[in-house]
């Protein structure tokens, strides 16, 4: 057993006795895996509407009703996660990418790159993204890649500075540079060394990342700004629910339990992995 | 201070440019804009408008006299409503946004700074546990549900609140400002015992306990301005999340404010009308940074060298 193992296995022991953070991490993969055999798993077909049932409640039939236009609400909210849940990944990946490369290069160059790279950052940090993410969806169209792509650009900003610190820490130390002592390439040292020692907070930082996403893509679905119809996202099932709550409560009250239940095991997960990954914090 | 105040203007200008040229040639690059050739608009209408609006000169020129007019406070006519400006829906909208805002934020210090406390005081026993839970709740129930949520129980349920319009019917006002502030008091809470529990460990934090200061005493005066500077670096950003979120509060509640006119515009294409509440709109939360920045950094002079 080499030290690395039975600090993974101590990170794994300490993430399954914080209960919350199990709860959470069983709901997302529940919900991720539903997300993906949606196709099989959907009470009905998606396109599927009864018009002469029209809204109904809660039966055997439609296990959480019916909306409006008589289509099964369950099928909807199922093919809801998948976009919902895409746009989180999605965009978390991106930003994750973007900033993992950014803050490893500057951290790992230091002088002046690192100093005109952060500056950058800097500027970035200081540009309100909310407005300029609405602008891009009301002139080019509510394109759900581009959506993706946009948040994941504005989001790697704080992914950078987190690696950055990081890999800052890291590259003093002394097995980096006994491996370029010698003589190990710098894309390797890179590669090899200082990504995987740095992904502890990173993971941590990506989990709290995806919340956010889904949050802000079901903002935008909500105003109308997100994704179109047919497609369905949460987002859009909430503004659905809401405008014919006064009927038809379960429309509001199914999709925003999924949601906010889906938020909450995000960040008790996020906050669970993070007390696991440091042993300088959490309970004990 | 005075340098600090210097260097933080000399990132914010730079922002802030590149904020109204990026918006500016983002709108002008909209297909399917206003005047699109495919639209069957007669050739004197479009030479009209083209006047109207400027379009017949180059970009840049159209460009340079665009931030020209916006230093003056000039935002041009809107595209949608030609007989008002820009300017004027944007002075009808920003006091009442302004307001809603400013009651969101005094109801999240107050709570939040309250739960925080107390939860700092004690910290991993039920005076902890319970008001952090609730604070995770506040975070993770968004106002888009949070409000239909508030307006079902409150409003049509029990009917004990107004559920739309702003300053019309007495208690309107409750429900926007506790949707829009839930989730900011759940965040203040979360800083504050951060910061509070940072802070309770310190040495002078003993020393003023055994001078036999009461605890009140020591909380509230000596740990308090020190354990909120968290707080008050998240206010800068907590503005310009408050103002997104005046987007989804005004179109629930049905309130007149900017945030409204700013999303009716982007369903109306009413470019003029969105460049200049884009630009309004980064300059407010630029300018809400600048401040809370600067008052973090009075309040804690670590923070006056970096």
């Amino acid at each position: 057993m080499n030290q690395n193992y039975s600090l993974t296995q101590k990170a794994i022991e300490r993430l399954i006795s914080n209960k919350l953070s199990l709860f959470g991490g069983v709901y997302i993969l529940l919900l991720v895996l539903i997300a993906i055999f949606t196709p099989l798993l959907a009470p009905y077909d998606y396109a599927y509407q009864d018009l002469s049932l029209g809204p109904s409640g809660p039966s055997s039939a439609h296990l959480l009703g019916t909306d409006t236009l008589g289509r099964d609400l369950l099928t909807r909210m199922m093919y809801g996660s998948r976009i919902s849940l895409m746009v989180g990944f999605l965009a978390t990946l991106v930003a994750l990418v973007i900033g993992v490369l950014w803050g490893t290069v500057a951290g790992f160059s230091g002088g002046r790159v690192d100093a005109i790279m952060m500056r950058i950052v800097d500027v970035l940090y200081g540009i309100p993204f909310i407005i300029l993410i609405i602008l891009l969806m009301v002139i080019f169209g509510r394109n759900l890649i581009l959506l993706f792509m946009a948040i994941g650009a504005v989001e790697w900003l704080t992914m950078s500075r987190i690696v950055r610190s990081q890999v800052m820490s890291l590259s003093k130390q002394e097995f980096v540079l006994a491996a370029e002592a010698m003589g190990v390439k710098k894309r390797d040292i890179i590669s090899r060394h200082l990504i995987p020692n740095a992904m502890g907070p990173v993971i941590v930082y990506a989990t709290l990342t995806v919340p956010q996403i889904m949050l802000l893509e079901a903002f935008l679905s909500f105003l109308g700004l997100g994704v179109q119809a047919p497609m369905s996202s949460w987002g859009i099932l909430i503004r659905d629910g809401a405008v014919s709550m006064e009927e038809y409560w379960w429309l509001l009250v199914f999709p925003s339990l999924a949601f906010s239940l889906t938020l909450f095991s995000l960040n008790f997960m996020g906050d669970g992995l993070r007390d696991a990954l440091d042993p300088r914090t959490g309970p004990n | 201070m005075i340098s600090l105040i210097l260097r933080r203007l000399g990132t914010a200008i730079p922002v802030l440019l590149a904020v109204i040229t990026l918006t500016f040639f983002m709108v002008h690059s909209a297909p399917g804009g206003p005047f699109d050739e495919e639209k069957a608009v007669s050739p004197e209408v479009l030479i009209k408008l083209n006047e109207r609006y400027n379009l017949n000169e180059p970009l840049w020129e159209q460009y340079f006299s665009y931030i020209g007019n916006v230093l003056k406070g000039d935002f041009g006519p809107s595209f949608r409503y030609p007989s008002r400006s820009v300017t004027e829906l944007i002075s009808t909208g920003l006091p009442i946004t302004f307001e809603l805002a400013l009651y969101a934020i005094l109801f999240a210090l107050m709570l939040g700074i309250l739960a925080g406390v107390i939860s700092s005081l004690r910290p991993n026993t039920a005076y902890d546990y319970i008001p952090m839970t609730v604070a995770m709740a506040g975070i993770c129930i968004p106002s888009i549900i949070l409000g239909p949520s508030l307006t079902l129980i409150f409003g049509i349920w029990l009917n004990w609140l107004p559920v739309t319009g702003w300053g019309d019917i007495p208690g309107d006002k409750i429900l926007p400002t506790i949707t829009l502030g839930t989730a900011y008091a759940a965040y203040c809470a979360r800083l504050t015992r951060g910061g509070m529990l940072e802070i309770l460990n310190q040495d002078f934090i003993r020393t003023a306990r055994a001078k036999g200061l009461s605890e009140f005493r020591v909380v509230v005066v000596h740990a308090l301005r020190g354990g909120l500077t968290p707080v008050i670096a998240f206010l800068g950003p907590a503005m310009a999340g408050l103002l997104a979120g005046s987007f989804v509060v005004e179109t629930i509640f049905g309130i007149p404010g900017l945030g409204r006119f700013y999303v009716e515009a982007a369903f109306n294409r009413d470019y003029t009308m969105i460049l200049g509440t884009s630009i309004f709109f980064s300059c407010l939360i630029i300018a809400f940074n600048l401040l809370s920045d600067l008052v973090a950094a009075s309040l804690n002079p670590r923070l006056r060298d970096q």
